[in-house]
């Protein structure tokens, strides 16, 4: 029997996948398709403190090996998320899940993970830094070294349970935003998210996104992505998630060599539903096949 | 929904850039008309949307106009080449006990509206037809609907082909309608009817649901155009704001 277990910060998984934020919906559409108890965990939709609509249509554009997206952090707000999509999510996934939390103003962070931190079925709460901030004209929280360390700190205070940064790529370096977030107080680290990207039709000559742009993900980022991760995990000593363009198995195994603890899958989920449970089923024969005994072992062993 | 693998069994020019598609496979995830699946073409990332055109057991038309990429590359598939097919997704339209509905399609929007006619003609309901084409080169199904027994008009925007003008130049009196067509095309027809329900379109991320790419605002909160449409009700819809 290979072990696939693995650990993040107090939160044992029975193994490292678990689907990307945005990428999964709350888990009910998913539920037709296959009993979403196999996976690790579920990361849910960023949430935000009141309900937002988002950005307008067309919020999606192709590039080739991935997908740009502008949807603009839709969610029905936390209030809805606590009463009627956590519990709902609780019914058909009996584990821990990931609250992934998202803010305008470092209030609004410390509001949603206060709520949140109170919810059982939440184990873990991920906080998306790649927000603009609205009192700082409008640059991401994550971009900067302050910023991200006044939010990880202000979180910290209001919180029990594990608090995981979630890392932003659009940055000159990703090392020392990891770092400050560490030294504030975080318990781990998810990265990446997209990067930003856009794309023009040539027919109108206009950008295809209404937003102009968007977030790239899916295979074409992956090996931004593993560089990233590497790096942070040598840089830090607190676990990693790492995502971003995983799309099989192989894949997985890489992620973790880099250095990451557990590992999430988001746009594959939109294009092959079946995604994480295919590469579950595949992960024992394959770490056989590479002579992996117990797939934590293998954490940063790049 | 289920993902399923389909087998080519007719790809066919049938008007300027447009092809019937006929799949063989399982189509028991197809329940209404106005449904659609979502196509893995071979080297593209993002799947393709098209509405169902008819089903039968083990028999599925679609009908697609080649408008970029991936149905370039779709055109150039042949009979017996292996699809991966999500199915069954989207609401479809619902019957309705109207005696006299109009459906009103235009373009790359008539196909799912044959397998509704169909269907309605079924329920002993007959449908007045209304399609619009740019032109005689692109017209395509007209003797379909009219193998159903049923009256159809024909506009063209050069008049090269039936009557010149466009679809809203002779809707004449209609309570309910059913439509699908490009967006312009569905704001003209709504001010021309008092009711009914109006199939729509929108970039996709995933098609069943899970990545809000395709959200648009409603009345009443918001809707995702791939689970909760693509066919919207007449009074939901903000015309405005679409
Ligand atoms: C619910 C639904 C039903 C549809 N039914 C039909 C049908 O029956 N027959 C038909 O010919 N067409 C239909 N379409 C439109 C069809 O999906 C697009 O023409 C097709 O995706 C274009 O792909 P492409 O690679 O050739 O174009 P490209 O422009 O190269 O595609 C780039 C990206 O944009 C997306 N895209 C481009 N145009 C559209 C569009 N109009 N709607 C949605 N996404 C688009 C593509 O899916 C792809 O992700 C339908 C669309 C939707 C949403
Ligand atoms: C449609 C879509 C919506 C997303 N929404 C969120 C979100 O709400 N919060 C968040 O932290 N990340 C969000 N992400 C980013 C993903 O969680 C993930 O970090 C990123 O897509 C990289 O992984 P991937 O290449 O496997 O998709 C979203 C991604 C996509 C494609
Ligand atoms: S396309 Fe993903 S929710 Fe509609």
């Amino acid at each position: 029997m290979i072990d696939l277990t693995t650990t993040l910060s107090n939160l044992k998984l029975d193994n490292p996948i678990i689907p990307a934020s945005g990428t999964f919906g709350y888990g009910v559409e998913m539920a037709e398709l296959y009993d979403l108890n196999i996976l690790g965990s579920i990361s849910i939709k960023g949430t935000t403190q009141n309900a937002r609509y988002g950005n307008d249509l067309p919020r999606i554009a192709e590039s080739s090996s991935g997908v740009i997206n502008s949807v603009g952090l839709q969610n029905p707000g936390i209030e809805k998320v606590i009463n009627y999509e956590l519990p709902n999510l609780a019914k058909i996934f009996h584990k821990p899940v990931i609250a992934n939390i998202s803010g305008f103003s470092v209030e609004e962070y410390v509001y949603c993970a206060e709520r949140v931190d109170k919810i059982s079925n939440v184990g873990l709460i991920e906080v998306n830094v790649s927000c603009p901030n609205v009192h700082g004209g409008g640059l991401a929280f994550g971009v900067d070294c302050e910023k991200v360390a006044e939010v990880t700190k202000a979180v910290k205070k209001v919180t029990t349970k594990p608090i995981y940064i979630k890392l932003s790529p659009n940055v000159t370096d990703i090392v020392s935003i990891a770092k400050s977030a560490e030294q504030a107080g975080a318990d781990g680290l998810s990265l990446i998210n997209t990067l930003l990207a856009m794309r023009i039709d040539i027919k109108t000559r206009k950008p295809i996104l209404a937003n102009v742009m968007g977030g790239l993900s899916g295979a074409a980022i992956f090996p931004v992505a593993l560089r990233m991760v590497y790096q942070v995990h040598k840089a830090v000593k607190i676990p990693v998630i790492g995502m971003g363009g995983i799309s099989k198995a192989e894949d997985v195994i890489e992620m973790m060599l880099a250095g990451a603890s557990a590992v999430q899958i988001g746009a594959a989920n939109l294009i092959d539903p079946l995604i994480c449970k295919s590469i579950i089923e595949k992960l024992p024969e394959l770490c056989e096949r590479l002579g992996i005994k117990k797939l934590s072992d293998i954490i940063g062993a790049a | 929904m289920r993902e399923l693998v389909f087998t080519i069994q007719k790809n066919q020019l049938i008007a300027k850039h447009m092809f019937n598609f006929v799949l063989t496979g399982d189509t028991s995830d197809i329940m209404k008309p106005g449904q659609f699946v979502n196509i893995q073409v071979p080297g593209f990332f993002l799947r393709r949307p098209f509405s169902v055109c008819d089903w039968r057991e083990n028999e599925l038309t679609l009908i697609y106009k080649v408008v970029g990429n991936g149905t370039e590359a779709l055109s150039k598939m042949s009979a017996g080449q292996e699809l991966s097919i999500l199915s069954g997704l989207g609401n479809g339209y619902e019957l309705r006990e109207i005696k006299n509905p109009f459906i009103i399609g235009g373009g790359a929007g008539v196909p799912p509206l044959y397998g509704l006619a169909k269907r309605l003609v079924e329920k002993n309901i007959t449908p007045k037809i209304i399609l619009g084409f740019n032109n005689s080169d692109e017209i395509f199904y007209v003797n379909e609907f009219k193998s159903l027994g049923l009256e159809v008009t024909v506009t063209t925007l050069d008049g090269s082909y039936g009557v010149k003008g466009l679809v809203t130049d002779v809707i004449d009196n209609c309570e309910y309608a059913y439509v699908c067509g490009p967006l312009p095309m569905l704001k003209a027809v709504h001010k021309k009817v008092s009711d009914g329900q109006f199939s729509f379109e929108a970039r996709m991320g995933c098609g069943f649901g899970v990545c809000m790419g395709c959200s648009v605002k409603i009345k009443d909160g918001y809707k995702r155009i791939c689970k909760d449409g693509p066919v919207l009700n007449y009074s939901e819809i903000l015309w405005d704001e679409i």
